[in-house]
């Protein structure tokens, strides 16, 4: 379990040089995205429009946060990750179009995410689910906000972050993904776990 | 202070403490899943969790984004002067808590996608009502997250196989559910009524009953037990990266059923289980507790 402190932009090498179970604290810049902004992603990769902020070496987040407005300035007040597997629908093309080297979210994700992420050279990360404020701790300045039309959970918040983690590689490029085997074994403990149960009701 | 202004404050002030405080079993419990814990990637989860209730804390913030699809658990006692137009004030208390808390906007429209921006909405906040004899309006504030709503499960099983049914819906339904919402939870087990009691049940065996409390009940008390060691025994553990602290415990609710019916119901609830409770006395005080 090697600890890395990494800065956006990441290039290829950054990220092949992270292993599953892994530690990252990331500064730099990271982009909020959940599923009303992946599909509008989607959209705009089918028609070849760029998008209103370049994501090529940067991560997405998967967070929809709680936000206050001071003056003219925006602040993040809560911003914790979202369950990742909602994003897995789209998560693929948007690594392989966009450039995309970092997804950070929660709850794991699937194969075909892991299978981009070694091909095109990419990482899936997660941070603690629900710890919110801890993220807003490391949140510098919100740069901009693009798609505010979406609402505000599903909004591109592009902001600023310092020593963003503990981020846990949980997907890495040279094909481990940690939950999906956390997920396998309990699958085979299926029948010790209702073995174990089944005591209370055979007396 | 007018009964409408006391109600409008105990609301907020419910709302305020709920989102921003975690009440004092769940927070225990969690420290002692840390203290217990060998695994250090779910020691390490567990750790980042317990800073953030702090933090929080200390900075008046909501502790987590996900501030829920506001739910209130009304008891009111008939001799209780409700004010006109109750809705209206919990709304009022809606919008407010949003404004300056502030909440994350979570109510959306179903077909338009729309959201309301204010946490108000057809049918939002729910409101829950039980009518007793006393003379106070309790309320119990919910604002449960989407991550750990999105993997509840209603299953209804042909009755042969009895309790039986129990024990496999809950192991799938924790399975099913894997690392996707955020642990370490609190799992409510509805067993019987009709598939809409059953899920109520299981709501709020997993949001309102206390960490540790029991079932009355000796037989479903032995139950619950065996099925938190079991789920447990799974290794899933903490956001999915293993050991043996996923569950902090199971909790079982029933009603009877009908013969052709087995209805299980279960209901997640991530570690930031949020309630509190405000009373309102006919007089126009109240006290919020968690």
């Amino acid at each position: 379990m090697t600890v890395h402190h990494l800065s956006t932009p990441l290039s290829e090498e950054d990220v092949r040089g992270l292993r599953a179970g892994d530690i990252v604290y990331l500064s730099g810049i990271i982009v909020t995205a959940r599923d009303a902004a992946h599909r509008r992603m989607i959209e705009y990769i089918e028609r070849g429009e760029p998008l209103p902020i370049d994501l090529r070496g940067l991560a997405i987040y998967h967070c929809g946060p709680v936000v206050r407005r001071k003056n003219s300035e925006w602040e993040i007040v809560a911003a914790g990750p979202t369950t990742s597997a909602r994003m897995e629908l789209y998560e693929a093309t948007i690594i392989e179009k966009l450039g995309v080297r970092m997804i950070i979210g929660k709850g794991g994700m699937g194969a075909r995410t892991a299978e981009a992420c070694r091909r095109h050279g990419a990482v899936y990360t997660v941070f603690t689910g629900g710890a919110a404020v801890l993220a807003a701790e490391a949140v510098e300045k919100v740069e901009r906000v693009e798609w505010l039309d979406l609402g505000v959970p599903e909004a591109l918040w592009v902001l600023r972050v310092r020593d963003f983690g503990p981020l846990l590689v949980a997907i890495d490029s040279h094909g481990r993904n940690l939950i999906e085997e956390t997920l396998l074994r309990a699958r085979e403990r299926r029948e010790a776990a209702l073995s174990i149960a089944r005591k209370a009701i055979e007396g | 202070m007018s009964i409408r202004e006391a109600v409008m404050n105990a609301l907020y002030d419910a709302i305020h403490r709920a989102v921003v405080y975690l009440p004092p079993d769940v927070k225990q419990a969690i420290r002692r899943a840390y203290e217990e814990e060998d695994n250090p990637a779910a020691r390490a989860q567990l750790e980042a969790i317990l800073r953030n209730i702090e933090l929080a804390e200390k900075t008046g913030k909501p502790l987590c984004q996900d501030t829920g699809l506001l739910t209130l658990y009304v008891e009111l006692g008939k001799r209780f002067p409700l004010p006109d137009g109750f809705h209206e004030i919990v709304a009022e208390a809606a919008r407010k808590a949003t404004r300056e808390i502030p909440l994350r906007p979570n109510s959306v429209h179903p077909f338009t996608g729309r959201n309301t921006g204010d946490n108000t909405g057809r049918l939002v906040p729910y409101i829950h009502w039980e009518i007793n004899d006393g003379d106070e309006l309790k309320i119990t504030v919910v604002p449960k997250g989407g991550g750990a709503e999105a993997v509840s499960m209603l299953r209804l099983p042909p009755p042969g196989k009895g309790v039986e049914n129990v024990v496999e819906t809950v192991i799938d339904a924790v399975l099913e559910a894997g690392a996707k919402p955020c642990a370490p939870l609190i799992i409510g087990v509805g067993v019987g009524g009709g598939a809409d009691i059953a899920m109520i049940l299981a709501k709020k065996a997993a949001a309102l009953r206390r960490i540790g409390e029991r079932s009355p009940d000796p037989s479903i008390a032995g139950l619950e037990e065996k099925l938190l060691e079991a789920v447990n025994s799974l290794g899933i553990g903490v956001m999915g990266l293993g050991g043996s602290h996923m569950v902090l415990d199971v909790h079982i609710e029933y009603a009877h059923r009908h013969p052709a019916n087995y209805p299980v119901a279960v209901a997640f609830q991530c570690w930031a289980a949020r309630r509190a409770t405000a009373i309102v006395s006919s007089s126009g005080e109240y006290r919020v507790y968690q």
